[in-house]
């Protein structure tokens, strides 16, 4: 890796070249301990800017930029020969960070693709060529015969995308349409007898999915040597940092209630009033109303509920009470109690899952018949206004939140509705579901503390 | 009857005279099942299906592979049995006989048996996962509950049936055109849906990512319970899969077929939801027309034709010329008609699915495979059920002396058949080419490596 960075810099005089690293192996470098956290921390505070541009749902012209704004803040070195290795140094500390379960090392894989895709989005093409090459990328350009017979379809997903197709030197690349799954999914390609047609300006996700792929297997493997030596020979030095350092930048993990420890089913529904965020309390009511919830809204609400302190005994109650009165208490334990149980790690695989986050609720996708997702993002504006109104918020701050849902500020409108139904303002802002239960509650005990 | 009566009352009502012995009573139980499976449920084939080949002489089979796929049972009491697996055809056949399940699963293959998964995640390592899958797709006509008027639920009749068949063409088309697919096989799932299978070997290999994405590329469908537009068409064109889609099956379908079929705008009520999805302006103009003309009397045509026409000629006349205004009939169409898919069995290799050929325990009906090419002409009122076929079976018993298998003499024949020659076969033939072309490029390699 270090070898790259050099080679790079040394024919540097007449083309420009790269410096973007593909991270293959480890630098070999010595590195101070203090640098050691200090890079990491910088290139956490780049993803975690990138995490937060996704949720917002910024576009991706925005999301470039904001990635360079992010990345020349935190990761230039003082000296900036030293770019390079800072760059190397800080990702693979990340790794063993967050090798070490399969949601660090879906969010870390996320992050640092899109990071990787703004990056090379950004290089020149010749740049971006050399890069290809280095992945040994096997495509070769579409030929001109070949060309002319598809030219209209190409034409034509161009314009479909709003984009015109460039006549003279258009070069289009044929590849199996499993290797650029994000353009199949976006429609963004033509697809024929399982080749996709990709376009120079799109390779970006060509070599993205190679990036992706080598990443995934590499945090697999990590994740292996993490286990079975790195952990216990490094128990003194560095453990204790890598440990620490992914709990002081992803929040919280809300699967354990920690401070409420626990509330009953006879409270829920005083509780589900003043404390729960929209999309819960959304979820709470429907499936108060209509005795059901589609599996999205069971997953999204339960793994809530589970967070705010709902034993498992308890939700089972809670939700055989409903659930029976439309399908019967008999089809409930057989087709519903499983899944309860499984949120709560009592089957399968008996992993304790966690509720889901803001980015998460917002990402999803609700279909016919779902009520869940984030209703600053998923409802109309007509029901997001009225549900406002059934909250008790203002019409003047229903504007102001209906504005910041508009502009895809989700998180900010559910904050200024938190601030809204609170009297006080939430200073953190609103990142997860169960983080906004708990301020909300701390806020409500104080307030009964000071009365009493 | 108890199960015994009919064990042994059998022979008695195969020599009884047709008049009274053939009626069998309408129904589902262990009993008719036990029969079904002891006579005409296709094991051998099932079984050849599920081996792709690897059960054949050839070095290079694959010995282990049909025993690392997942079968799951779902028995009488509601008893689930899941991680089963067979290594021949007579251990599939008689564990079905001894079982008599109500529900046969097909899961996915995985690295390992699954009947002895536990035994392998002692090791620690995470190695019993899921290494191929068929994709496969999952249709149900109760996720077109907001554009259908004729049934709700799990009720299905002739007049929203046409909604699937519409599905299987636009995605059948997609696979094998767009995708390259092949062996693709369409199966009735007993009630309310269809269920698809892509066979293909580079199908069965398919991450769950690339899975995934192909699950996006049919998914238009956007709404949920909180938004008023259930599809919005991006760009000033469409994509060439949906413009195909658009003029081929959809258009053609929703004005001969479904406008006066649904009565898609004869009354107030159902005009005014296709109205919410045009611009205000237009949807005045036509709501004026429409509640006047409500009163002028007999209406030589169609009055959903005629309105439709009206409502064309309203968007696309002159001074509405916007292209904004053209898609908006597009998306009305696309709203009505396009494929809902259950997305989620997409897109995980682990997802199970009901196995052909079984019964199903509401209806009584068979599984059968659909004709692509001819499923215009499928009818799910005249699948053959249960009680039927035990009846013909009944009746045939008295013609002895065929050599056929039992099911020829039964309605299920002619599945059996068509599940053979149209895909079993050509899978089979197709599996094996694989399998010898693989071998040979082993080989070759085998011998560069030692002439080096």
């Amino acid at each position: 890796m270090q070898v790259v960075g050099y080679h790079r810099k040394s024919s540097s005089n007449d083309v420009v070249v790269s410096t973007l690293p593909l991270y293959r192996s480890a630098p070999p470098l010595e590195v101070r301990l203090e640098d050691f956290e200090l890079f990491a921390m910088d290139r956490l505070r780049v993803l975690k800017g990138i995490s937060d541009g996704l949720s917002r749902g910024k576009k991706p012209e925005e999301m470039e930029k904001l990635v360079m704004d992010l990345w020349k803040a935190s990761m230039r070195h003082p000296q900036a020969t030293e770019d390079v290795n800072k760059d190397n140094i800080s990702h693979f500390v990340l790794r063993l960070v967050y090798c070490r379960t399969e949601e660090l090392r879906k969010w870390f894989l996320s992050m640092e693709t899109a990071l990787f895709r703004y990056r090379f989005h950004v290089e020149s093409s010749q740049a971006q060529r050399a890069l290809m090459s280095e992945f040994n990328l096997p495509y070769k350009a579409v030929s001109n015969a070949e060309f002319e017979s598809v030219e209209d379809k190409l034409r034509q997903v161009a314009r479909s995308m709003g984009q015109t197709l460039p006549i003279a030197d258009a070069i289009f690349y044929k590849v199996p349409f499993e290797e650029v799954p994000e353009l199949v999914a976006g429609h963004r390609v033509f697809i024929h007898k399982g080749h996709a047609y990709v376009a120079m300006n799109q390779v970006v996700s060509l070599v993205v999915t190679q990036f992706r792929s080598h990443l995934s297997k590499a945090l697999i493997l990590t994740n292996r040597k993490w286990t079975f030596t790195i952990r216990e020979q490094e128990k003194d030095r560095l453990t204790p940092i890598v440990e620490a350092l992914c709990t002081s930048y992803l929040g919280p993990d809300y699967s354990q209630p920690k401070d409420f420890a626990e509330i009953s089913i006879k409270d829920i529904d005083q509780i589900a009033k003043t404390s729960f965020p929209l999309c819960m309390r959304h979820l709470f009511e429907k499936v108060r109303e209509d005795h059901h919830l589609k599996h999205g809204g069971r997953m999204q609400l339960g793994l809530f509920l589970k967070g705010v302190g709902l034993k498992v005994d308890d939700a089972l109650a809670f939700w055989k009470a409903e659930f029976a009165q439309k399908v019967g208490a008999e089809r409930f334990d057989k087709e519903y109690a499983y899944n309860i149980r499984h949120n709560y790690g009592r089957e399968g695989k008996r992993t304790d899952y966690t509720p889901y986050s803001c980015q998460k609720v917002i990402l999803s996708t609700p279909g016919v018949g779902d009520h869940h997702g984030c209703p600053y993002r998923h409802f109309s504006e007509e029901n997001l206004r009225a549900a406002l109104a059934r909250m008790g918020v203002g019409s003047r701050i229903v504007e102001d939140v209906i504005d910041k849902a508009r502009n895809r500020h989700y998180q900010l409108a559910c904050t200024l509705t938190f601030e809204a139904g609170h009297g006080s303002s939430c200073d953190a802002g609103v990142n997860h579901p169960n983080q906004y239960f708990i301020e909300s509650q701390k806020i409500l005990q104080s307030k009964n503390g000071s009365v009493a | 009857m108890t199960k015994d009566e009919v064990e042994n009352g059998r022979d008695d009502m195969l020599i009884d005279g047709p008049e009274q012995a053939n009626a069998v009573p309408d129904g589902f139980n262990a009993n008719y099942l036990r029969i079904y499976y002891g006579k005409l449920f296709p094991h051998a084939d099932i079984f050849k299906w599920m081996s792709y080949g690897n059960d054949g002489k050839h070095p290079a089979c694959d010995k282990s592979y049909i025993g690392r796929r997942e079968f799951s049972f779902t028995l009488e009491n509601d008893i689930y049995i899941r991680f089963q697996s067979f290594n021949s055809a007579s251990e599939l056949e008689n564990s079905i006989k001894e079982k008599c399940p109500f529900k046969i699963d097909i899961g996915p293959v995985y690295s390992v048996d699954p009947a002895k998964r536990h035994a392998y995640a002692q090791s620690g390592d995470n190695v019993f996962t899921p290494v191929e899958r068929e994709l496969v797709f999952d249709i149900d006509i109760t996720d077109y509950d907001d554009v259908r008027y004729c049934c709700t639920g799990a009720d299905v009749c002739l007049v929203c049936w046409p909604l699937m068949t519409i599905a299987i063409k636009v995605i059948d088309t997609a696979l094998r055109d767009d995708f390259g697919f092949n062996h693709i096989l369409w199966v009735y799932s007993g009630r309310r849906g269809v269920h698809c299978w892509v066979c293909d070997g580079k199908a069965r290999r398919l991450t769950n990512e690339q899975r995934a994405a192909i699950a996006d590329y049919f998914h238009l469908y956007k709404g949920n319970e909180n938004s008023n537009k259930k599809i919005s068409l991006p760009g000033p064109v469409l994509h060439p899969f949906l413009a195909r889609s658009y003029t081929e099956v959809l258009k053609g379908f929703f004005e001969a077929k479904l406008l006066s079929n649904q009565n898609l705008l004869s009354s107030e009520e159902r005009y005014e939801k296709i109205l919410e999805m045009i611009p205000d302006a237009v949807a005045a103009e036509l709501r004026g027309r429409w509640q006047e003309n409500k009163r002028s009397s007999v209406l030589k045509n169609d009055i959903n034709a005629v309105r439709w026409e009206q409502l064309k000629h309203t968007l696309q006349s002159g001074k509405q010329k916007a292209q904004g205004l053209r898609r908006c009939v597009e998306e009305i169409v696309f709203s009505f008609t396009y494929p809902r898919l259950d997305m989620e069995v997409s897109k995980h290799m682990n997802h199970l699915l009901k196995a052909p050929f079984c019964v199903h325990p509401k209806t009584g009906r068979v599984c059968v495979p659909i004709d692509p090419n001819n499923c215009d002409e499928f009818d799910p009122t005249k699948v053959p059920t249960l009680s039927q076929l035990l009846e013909e079976l009944n009746r045939g018993g008295l013609r002895q002396g065929a050599e056929n298998a039992e099911w020829d003499r039964t309605s299920l024949g002619e599945s059996v058949t068509f599940f053979r020659s149209s895909f079993l076969h050509p899978l089979l033939k197709s599996c094996k080419e694989e399998i010898e072309s693989s071998y040979n490029t082993k080989l070759q390699q085998a011998k560069n490596a030692l002439s080096w």
